[in-house]
């Protein structure tokens, strides 16, 4: 069964992971909303650089991460001066790789949602005296329900399942940066194959659940996203 | 009175639009002409959801936009009410959530008492609970024309809001607009390439051709203009306000006055007194020099020759003038060259046919 140490790495997971969603949708949204509208030069180095994390090996952002935010690195410079510290090896910093890994996950699904809603009901709504704020959160918000359930669920699951980011800039501290993927690593590491069963399966069922919710709840209104 | 002042000029390369116009603040005016002809561009400006670098517009005296003060209203402060050529309705909202929509967003003051007016007009009071997605094609774009009038707006802008219904879905919109025409006092802004919907809504015209308005004026004046290409048309028509004078059942008639003198037309089912919209196809009309005597022809009218023009493949364009309405015909080269036609000239037409628009 599961040990404390099995549950206190449960709990952090879904920790960061719910912060790092919330987070995600708060940057997220205004991003994708101008990468579906802006005609700047600019859209596809941005769309590129926020999909990386599709493509690139988990330690290598990692390893970037690690550096930037430490002591020497730019970010860790900054942070020290602002008398915070270094983010590596701590609950925030875990946070922030996060939500650099898991953020196409966000962007894209509601980025392709956005583009979908088209000029139409903006227009509509600007000729009925909504102004584009107003017209963001009484249309664009609820034509755009699909996109930000993918959005929420995808960044959620895809945060709770990282690992190799966790492992550079987070660690392997109990109860601090220890989630459920490195307890599962730590115990096949001193081959206790049973407690890493447990997880391990658990991680599956919570995946495999989460997918089928998404696609059927989406059955009716297709959305494109990453996975498709 | 109320006018609305509208200079733009714009430059896409591929198409320019270059427009100074003065239009009425009552009635409809018909923005007319083909595709690419910069109608639906020049209302787009007027709503300020496209912006010409260069422009100047005053509605009713409110400066909306003035480049050379750089001053530029955002659509959604501007008072107007705007129909797409798709209804454009919100998917997401029932039809009384669409057209509180905009109510929402305005100071209330008369706008419910619009609202109710407005749905009484245009017949769909019983469809406030269903989903735009479960709407016909017409219920949608009357929805769409009830939402943007609840705003009580100062001018209404239509971009060709039948033009993607089918017939009878657009005979079924048709009277709806000119009852409204009747009943409202809001300018509209009608654009369409349809001359069904210009001779049957327009109180004012402006034909548009490759980003320039060619005329603009009141409708009859403006239609038998022989300086733009619509005279020539195999359609060309004039239409003319009449009012119904009297019945002659046994003939099955209705005799109608006209500036300049009455018509017989095919009896109508309307009291003595009701204003109607007759329009006279150019090629229905003949020209005499002399009263014709002894002719089937009913309605003859005497007339003075204003204007003569090529028209198509052998045909003379004549425009004459009675009373102080304008009227096309269509004749041969024919016949202009026997009759030998002069500007100035006292003639009569004879009339073969009309319709009643209304």
């Amino acid at each position: 069964m599961l040990s404390p140490s099995d549950l206190g790495a449960l709990f952090l997971t879904f920790k960061v992971a719910g912060i790092a969603t919330v987070l995600m949708l708060l940057f997220g949204t205004p991003l994708a909303w101008w990468l579906a509208r802006t005609r700047s030069s600019w859209k596809g180095i941005i769309n590129a650089v926020v999909a990386l994390p599709l493509v690139l090996p988990p330690t290598v952002l990692g390893f970037y991460l690690l550096v930037l935010m430490g002591p020497a690195g730019a970010v860790g410079k900054f942070t020290t001066w602002l008398g915070l510290g270094t983010l590596p090896f701590t609950f925030s910093g875990l946070v922030i790789a996060s939500v650099l890994y898991s953020l196409p996950f966000v962007v894209q699904p509601l980025q392709a949602s956005f583009t979908a809603i088209g000029e139409q009901p903006l227009e509509a709504a600007a000729t009925l005296r909504a102004s584009p704020l107003d017209t963001f959160f009484s249309v664009v918000m609820p034509l755009a329900k699909p996109g930000f359930l993918t959005a929420a669920i995808l960044g959620f699951a895809h945060t709770v399942g990282e690992f190799g980011v966790v492992l550079m800039v987070g660690g392997n501290i109990p109860d601090k940066t220890r989630v459920v993927s490195v307890q599962i690593y730590n115990h096949v590491e001193a081959l206790e194959y049973s407690e890493a069963h447990w997880l391990a399966g658990g991680l599956l069922l919570f995946s495999f659940s989460v997918l089928l919710v998404l696609y059927t709840a989406l059955k009716t209104q297709p959305v494109a996203h990453p996975l498709k | 009175m109320t006018t609305i002042q509208a200079r733009f000029q714009l430059d896409y390369g591929d198409f320019k639009l270059d427009v100074d116009l003065k239009l009425p603040g009552t009635g409809i005016t018909v923005l007319f002409g083909h595709s690419g002809s910069g109608k639906t561009t020049l209302l787009r400006c007027i709503a300020g959801l496209q912006r010409a670098p260069q422009g100047k517009l005053e509605i009713n005296g409110h400066v909306w936009q003035d480049s050379e003060r750089n001053i530029f209203l955002p659509t959604h402060q501007r008072s107007l009410g705007y129909v797409f050529q798709e209804a454009n309705l919100f998917p997401h909202l029932t039809v009384r959530d669409n057209l509180n929509y905009g109510l929402k967003r305005i100071k209330q003051n008369s706008g419910m008492v619009k609202l109710e007016q407005t749905l009484e007009l245009l017949g769909i009071g019983h469809l406030l609970e269903r989903m735009p997605g479960h709407l016909s094609g017409g219920e949608r774009q009357r929805v769409a024309i009830a939402r943007a009038l609840a705003l009580n707006p100062e001018v209404l802008l239509m971009d060709e809001p039948l033009a993607s219904l089918d017939y009878k879905r657009k005979q079924e919109i048709l009277p709806f607009l000119s009852r409204l025409h009747q009943q409202l006092d809001i300018p509209v802004l009608y654009v369409t390439h349809s001359q069904q919907e210009v001779a049957q809504l327009a109180d004012t015209l402006v034909i548009m051709e490759d980003g320039r308005a060619l005329a603009s004026g009141p409708l009859s004046e403006t239609q038998s203009r022989l300086d733009v290409p619509l005279a020539q048309d195999r359609e060309a028509a004039t239409v003319w306000q009449a009012t119904v004078a009297e019945h002659e059942t046994d003939y099955h008639l209705t005799r109608v006055d006209v500036v300049g003198g009455s018509l017989s037309l095919p009896a109508v089912d309307a009291p003595v007194g009701t204003r109607l919209r007759v329009q006279i196809y150019a090629r229905d009309v003949s020209i005499a020099l002399e009263t014709p005597i002894a002719t089937s022809i009913l309605n003859v009218l005497p007339a003075t020759v204003t204007g003569i023009a090529d028209g198509r493949e052998g045909q003379t364009v004549v425009q004459v003038q009675i009373g102080n309405q304008a009227l096309l015909t269509h004749i041969t080269r024919k016949s202009a060259l026997m009759l030998d036609l002069q500007i100035g000239m006292a003639v009569y037409v004879q009339i073969k046919g009309t319709s009643i628009l209304n």
